[in-house]
């Protein structure tokens, strides 16, 4: 079993490999996929659970408070033993809702999440796809999310949900926009829309760090928009507790409710996981284009390290904005899409374009 | 023409929301009914009585001692200033002169009330605007309050600790040094909270230009306290009818012209400097003597009608008795400041968002138990 920690490609080549040596090629291709989904799925619980338990940690030093504390060393298993909670507790059926709807608005929303991380490169050779239309993908996957978030505000038959689901509509699909552009003015600098290759380029140093003052702008604008698209403060209109007490999910309870938040959270990690992906070399090591030596010791720490680090360095931040900041209003949360980010963002593409052609990046 | 007329007929329907009983930002058990075109409030109609508990029937059944226990749960954020209210009135109409050194601890304990009161303010705000964090921050030092009135009074919320002629105890020795470290402690803590919400950008656009009154409307409604400072409505009782040592003391009344949510968000902010001052003022000389005048175990008001006003947190509180010389009062009422405060939320939401409308309600800081009684 060729297992390498820096280079995941013959590991998973070998596992193709015997797996159609062993079985018939419809059997092979059945339990390849099983196996991926079953890793994919444990990944997103795991991943789930932690960032539950970090934003909780994280919150409360933001807070001057200590946070979980009681189940389990530093509070770790007070996520699961909540998770525990929300599979026991009742599903209120809602007289008046529109049941089909009111029941498949969770699984719309987080099966767009889910759909989103097959395209994530975890490290060299760990991806669950990796198409040459990789960002077109996510971009196409993420803004499936709205749907369930406003079948969930409409169906629920509440005036406060459908508040938060037209608020959360006009916001995403206002956001979206936004960060679609700043992937683009990636694409441009990278010339490639697979996510792979969009790594690979970055070994002579990140994009934030080779494409000048519009990468640097991108990432900024990407950072704003993608913290509005998944919903979290300062952009958390749709569910603004204070004014529409929980938005759109005010009526779902238990493993339903659960889903939305998981799924914020799981978006939350996506947009980050892009974020480092993008703008900060995936799971590329710190290269300087020339420090040979310096270079090979970050070769040293493993791709996924760096990836993480990276992520949760966003996922951090976006953190850090939620607990600082007020919440917008939606006239001014539409005017911050419309009248500034959108215009700068069209305005960066060009000079983003225009810095590729006359090869002036670094 | 059908269209058209259905066209009108959906643009006219409004679209009617009832914020409250319970919801997360009335505070308690107000209701809202609103009607929306949109995000935009057309009309706000409160509906009060939720808790309704007829505090000023049951006072004409119960002595003057027992009335300050009950106007605790009044506005609970201000307890020690109503009890001052029931106080100052019985004193008042029995003519009995207080010692100095109540005077002095009963202006601190108001002092201290405001204080912990504005921060409650603070935190709720916040909270209302989206930024969870300045909760903890505000409870964080209204816990150093508490725990001094808890050491001098023994409680924390619901104090009593006035009573006519004085105080129920003296303070506790330590009391003069723990006000003073507090001061010492908040003097810092203060400036952190202008950093973390006063000066944020989107907290700023938020509330500057946002639920406008006029200083005549302040009037014509009643909106007192900090709410009808921030249009430039002089009504600090404590300077036009000064009681306990407000007279002595060097305070400026915090004034703001602009009559919109931050104007009233400052002079909250300005309010809690001014209360340290005051306190700095008076810690120092408490006069030594007695805790409470002597006082008839039985008080009975001589016939009459007695007034008295006292600047609670949330504005002018009016207590009004009619006596027939009995040990109960004949009549008793309360002019809350939050009820006629409440009044004005109309007029200051009117065409402006749900999230403004949030943001009023916390400026305007209502306590629900004040307004029902």
């Amino acid at each position: 079993m060729p297992f390498n920690i820096y280079d995941f490609t013959s590991f998973t080549q070998w596992i193709d490999k015997s797996l159609y040596e062993n079985c018939a090629p419809f059997w092979a291709m059945i339990w390849e996929l099983s196996i991926i989904g079953l890793v994919v799925l444990t990944f997103y619980a795991l991943i789930g659970l932690f960032l539950v338990y970090a934003e909780r940690k994280i919150c409360a030093f933001f807070q001057c408070r200590i946070g979980p504390n009681r189940v389990g060393p530093w509070g770790l298993i007070q996520t699961i033993a909540d998770l525990i909670k929300l599979l026991l507790k009742e599903l209120v059926n809602i007289r008046n809702a529109d049941k089909f709807l009111f029941n498949i608005a969770p699984f719309i929303v987080i099966i767009a999440s889910f759909l989103a991380i097959a395209a994530i490169p975890f490290a060299k050779g760990l991806h669950a796809i990796d198409f040459n239309i990789g960002i077109f993908y996510v971009i196409a996957v993420s803004s499936l999310g709205v749907i369930g978030i406003l079948l969930a505000g409409w169906s629920s038959n509440n005036k406060y949900s459908l508040i938060g689901a037209m608020r959360s509509g006009a916001q995403i699909v206002s956001y979206e926009l936004s960060v679609g552009l700043s992937m683009i003015t990636i694409c441009i600098l990278a010339g490639s829309m697979q996510l792979s290759t969009i790594v690979e380029n970055q070994a002579n140093g990140w994009f934030i760090f080779t494409g000048h003052i519009s990468a640097i702008l991108a990432f900024i604008i990407y950072l704003i928009a993608a913290t509005a698209e998944t919903n979290r403060g300062p952009f958390d209109l749709a569910e603004a507790e204070s004014e529409l007490t929980a938005g759109f999910h005010t009526e779902y309870s238990g493993i339903k409710f659960a889903f939305f938040f998981l799924a914020e959270f799981m978006n939350m990690f996506i947009v980050a996981s892009f974020a480092s992906t993008m703008f900060l070399g995936g799971w590329m090591p710190f290269h300087i284009a020339g420090a040979d030596g310096f270079n090979v010791v970050m070769d040293y720490i493993p791709p996924l390290i760096w990836y993480f680090g990276k992520t949760f360095f966003i996922i951090f931040l976006m953190m850090w904005f939620k607990w600082t900041f007020p919440r917008l209003r939606i006239d001014q949360l539409l005017t911050l899409e419309w009248k500034y980010l959108l215009p700068i963002n069209l305005v960066n593409i060009l000079l983003m374009a225009f810095l590729v052609l006359m090869g002036w990046h670094f | 023409m059908a269209e058209e007329l259905f066209i009108k007929d959906i643009e006219e329907k409004e679209y009617t929301i009832n914020m409250g009983p319970q919801h997360p930002s009335t505070h308690g058990v107000l209701r809202l009914v609103l009607s929306l075109k949109g995000e935009i409030v057309e009309k706000v109609e409160p509906h009060c009585g939720y808790i309704h508990r007829g505090i000023e029937k049951m006072c004409e059944k119960l002595t003057y001692q027992q009335i300050i226990h009950l106007t605790d749960r009044l506005d609970y954020l201000s307890a020690l200033i109503n009890n001052e209210a029931v106080c100052l009135t019985v004193e008042k109409a029995m003519e009995v002169e207080v010692p100095e050194r109540v005077k002095y601890i009963r202006t601190i304990m108001d002092e201290l009330t405001r204080i912990a009161s504005h921060q409650l303010w603070w935190c709720t705000f916040g909270m209302d605007m989206g930024g969870l964090t300045c909760f903890f921050y505000g409870l964080r030092d209204r816990e150093k309050i508490l725990d001094i009135f808890e050491e001098t009074i023994g409680a924390r919320l619901i104090l009593s600790y006035y009573c006519p002629g004085g105080l129920m105890n003296d303070i506790h020795p330590n009391f003069q040094q723990r006000v003073k470290d507090f001061i010492k402690y908040f003097r810092k803590k203060l400036p952190e909270y202008d950093q973390l919400l006063t000066g944020n950008v989107i907290m700023q656009e938020r509330t500057k230009g946002i639920g406008y009154i006029s200083k005549e409307d302040c009037i014509s409604f009643g909106v007192t306290g900090p709410s009808g400072r921030g249009s430039n409505f002089a009504c600090d009782v404590r300077k036009t009818h000064p009681y306990g040592m407000y007279d002595k003391v060097n305070f400026k009344e915090a004034l703001r012209t602009e009559g919109d949510t931050f104007a009233r968000y400052s002079v909250r902010m300005d309010e809690m400097w001014e209360s340290m001052n005051i306190i700095e003022q008076l810690i120092d000389n408490i006069p030594e003597g007695d805790y409470c005048a002597k006082m008839k175990p039985i008080i009975k008001l001589p016939e009459g009608e007695y007034f008295q006003r006292v600047e609670a947190c949330r504005g002018d509180l009016g207590l009004y008795i009619i006596s027939r010389g009995e040990k109960y009062p004949y009549r008793f009422k309360l002019r809350s400041p939050n009820f006629s405060n409440l009044s004005g939320l109309h007029t200051m939401a009117k065409g402006q968002k749900i999230a403004d409308l949030v943001a009023i309600g916390a400026s305007l800081d209502y306590v629900i138990p004040d307004i029902d009684r």
